[in-house]
């Protein structure tokens, strides 16, 4: 077993989605997260799937995904070869004498203030899934009190193959 | 541009691709289009008397005759009823078209009367479905369907049209393209693939070819033939590929499989290259995964990618239209076979060994015994032999497998069965599909007691559309293939199996839908009756009154391996 994310360009029709999820109940295929929202390209929408699997179950996921008639492209994201971010809404327990602490938390991993309560606190945070994992680790302490992510999203880096430069941007 | 109701345009679409005939009922959501038929049209209507009969009718029509069938009914139960055709089409990759008309625009969503969300069901089982709200989109949705259903892996498709759309008008022009960026269904094949495969076909010295109904789907038998002919290759023909190549083909080793023989799981398990064409490695072929045919390398040539490696990884895949790669791969061989022919002639002698040692057989009856079953299907194949013109379908259980084992079906597409889903009551139906799309042929169905009774109803359409099929009943008057799992793996606990031979009186119940009916208790009288019924020029029903406790032999346990197979077990062994 092991992650993969696909990314998938569908066209934007009636039903189109539900074949997708359809075809993984059917099959007995896991997805960890599911995100799905427009493209560059009017009527056709972008999703990325994150799912727990074998080499052989992704290379059918794939090749079955190919057969349904509103798919357009399928391709594999590695994780070398591509860009993925994550949204995650956070409501941690913040009494105004830990406020500072938490903040000071946050700004360390570019978590924005989102809204602030007399006894709460919002985060929003953008990263790499793996980034938002660490953040939700480290308030969990303080007390998560409603947590919201959008899973992940990604696409091809531009180039062919990553660079030492890039992996460090990334 | 000629403006018309939206269920005339439904009807000048189905003109448009050719269709001759198609299978259905009229409900409500779907009347529009049935007046529309009462207008006019060139395409004929066939009423069913119950929807799955029309939906297994339109696949006995695909199947004999290559072309898209087409199933037409109303929303709610008319729907549903359709789902289990769309599912045995799904399974045994058949072009079919379903139109049912869905309530009002307006209602949908409302629950209201005979309203189901018959896309939503069907979505695991069809190749694509559209729900048609806009009168505008039909001809574009009719021109996709058929598209869709026949390229490629043929499968179903479901168009599903609210009552408004059939009811509003448009200018109709069907397109003469179809308007599908993501429908890429392969059309050519990858040359280096296919060299490679020739050259392990030219150093293989056990090779076999896995013969299955993608041989049929693609049009590619005589391509076959020309394959096997020209490198000498022995083949195995699944139950879904029979009738591909001749069985009476010197180089056709029968069927592999639970009940296939052990002369064809021994050809296909202890080869050294499996040529797979057109089939999937069903777990009724391999049974148990790992132990199958663990000494060989395979080459899987199927026009769906997703087939390639699903269950037995390819050491080299080719996908694409068969008529094309199996042209190449010929093509390929011949040139490498005539520098250094193959080294296959041990092989063949142990195939031919294989062949002596192990033929289909059954412990004949005595006089004054029941009726063997297999008798049957030898007669009806002495009976029939060195006729070109026949046609079999069969329901599903043991008479199947007893007509696979037994019957020559040397023409192609003169064998069909429900084979992946296993559809009993399959037969009938089919059989008068196959008629209508075969007027020529005589059609003879093999059906079990089960089985008839699952879908007898569509004699009467055979009767009055003057559709004749024959239908011979394998009747032992239980739930046989079920009845053989509870002797073998249920310590003779016969659950809920038993049926009777006398209750219905199938020769009456015939006569009482409009066919001939025959009754055949005595072994001296089956070839007669038989004879009878074929030359009765009509719809007629036969009968007979068979062994109960006959099993069908020989048997792989599912999920065992092809050396596990069960024999006939001696005399003594046979329960009483």
């Amino acid at each position: 077993m092991s992650h993969h994310t696909v990314s998938v360009e569908l066209e934007n029709k009636p039903g189109a989605l539900v074949r997708i999820s359809q075809l993984f109940a059917r099959r007995g295929y896991n997805i960890q997260s599911l995100a799905v929202g427009p493209t560059e390209r009017p009527g056709i929408s972008r999703l990325t799937l994150r799912v727990d699997c074998s080499e052989h179950t992704i290379e059918q996921i794939e090749k079955q995904m190919h057969k349904l008639v509103n798919v357009l492209r399928v391709v594999e994201l590695l994780p070398d070869e591509s860009v993925e971010r994550e949204l995650a809404l956070i409501t941690v327990g913040a009494p105004p004498d830990r406020r500072a602490e938490l903040i000071a938390l946050g700004d360390v991993f570019g978590a924005r203030v989102a809204d602030i309560g007399r006894e709460a606190l919002t985060f929003e945070i953008v990263g790499r899934p793996e980034e938002l994992d660490a953040f939700e680790e480290l308030v969990r302490p303080h007390g998560v009190r409603e947590l919201a992510r959008t899973g992940r999203i990604g696409l091809r880096r531009p180039g062919p193959r990553q660079s030492r430069a890039q992996a460090a941007l990334t | 541009m000629t403006r018309m109701l939206g269920s005339d345009a439904i009807l000048r679409s189905l003109e448009a691709e050719g269709v001759e005939v198609m299978f259905g009922i009229p409900g409500g959501a779907i009347l529009p289009t049935y007046d529309a038929i009462a207008r006019g049209t060139t395409v004929r209507h066939v009423l069913a008397r119950h929807e799955q009969g029309a939906g297994h009718m339109a696949q006995g029509y695909a199947r004999a005759s290559g072309r898209v069938g087409v199933a037409i009914a109303t929303s709610g139960p008319g729907a549903t009823n359709l789902v289990t055709p769309i599912a045995d089409a799904w399974m045994d990759s058949t072009p079919l078209v379903c139109i049912t008309g869905q309530v009002y625009s307006r209602l949908i969503g409302t629950d209201a009367f005979q309203e189901i969300d018959i896309t939503g069901i069907t979505l695991p089982c069809v190749k694509h479905s559209w729900l048609v709200q806009d009168v505008r989109e039909i001809p574009a949705v009719m021109k996709a369907a058929f598209h869709v259903a026949r390229t490629g892996r043929p499968g179903p498709v479901l168009v599903d049209i609210a009552k408004d759309a059939q009811e509003a008008e448009l200018d109709f022009h069907y397109p003469d393209e179809v308007d599908l960026p993501g429908w890429k269904p392969p059309t050519k094949v990858h040359e280096r693939q296919v060299r490679e495969a020739a050259r392990a076909i030219a150093d293989a010295r056990q090779p076999i070819v896995y013969a299955g109904g993608g041989v049929l789907n693609g049009d590619a038998c005589a391509e076959l033939l020309e394959l096997i002919e020209s490198a000498n290759l022995p083949s195995v023909v699944t139950l879904m590929g029979k009738s591909a190549i001749p069985d009476s083909h010197p180089l056709n080793c029968g069927m592999p499989g639970m009940h296939g023989s052990k002369f064809a799981n021994f050809a296909l398990n202890k080869s050294d290259l499996i040529i797979a064409v057109g089939s999937r490695f069903d777990d009724r072929v391999t049974g148990k995964v790992s132990a199958f045919a663990p000494g060989a390398k395979v080459i899987h040539f199927d026009i769906d990618a997703a087939e390639v490696g699903k269950i037995r990884s390819a050491d080299i895949p080719v996908v694409g239209p068969l008529k094309l790669a199996l042209t190449q791969l010929t093509s390929e061989l011949k040139t490498m076979l005539a520098e250094k022919p193959m080294q296959t002639a041990a092989w063949h002698a142990q195939l031919d060994e294989w062949r002596g040692q192990y033929p289909y057989k059954y412990r004949k009856g005595t006089p004054g015994s029941l009726i063997k079953p297999q008798l049957v299907m030898e007669t009806l194949r002495d009976i029939t032999a060195g006729r070109n013109d026949v046609i079999w379908t069969t329901g599903v259980g043991q008479h199947q497998m007893w007509a696979m084992q037994y019957l020559q079906c040397d023409e192609p597409r003169s064998f069909i069965t429900s084979g992946g889903l296993g559809t009993m009551g399959f037969g009938v139906p089919a059989a008068v599909g196959a008629k209508a799309a075969r007027p020529d042929a005589t059609v003879i169905c093999v059906d079990g007691d089960g089985c008839f009774q699952m879908t007898c109803q569509e004699l009467a359409t055979a009767a009055l559309e003057r559709l004749p099929i024959v239908v011979v009943i394998v009747n032992n008057g239980w739930l046989g293939m079920v009845r053989q799992w509870q002797d073998l793996f249920y310590s003779e606990r016969f659950a809920e199996t038993h049926l009777t031979k006398q209750v219905p009186d199938y020769a009456q119940l015939a006569e009482a839908l409009g066919a001939a009916g025959f009754t055949v208790d005595h072994e001296d009288d089956l070839e007669s009756t038989l004879r009878a019924a074929l030359e009765a020029g009509r719809t007629a029903v036969v009968d007979v009154r068979t062994d109960p406790e006959e099993n069908c032999y020989p048997m792989i346990p599912a999920g065992a391996a092809a050396v596990d197979i069960i024999e006939m077990p001696d005399e003594e062994e046979v329960p009483s």
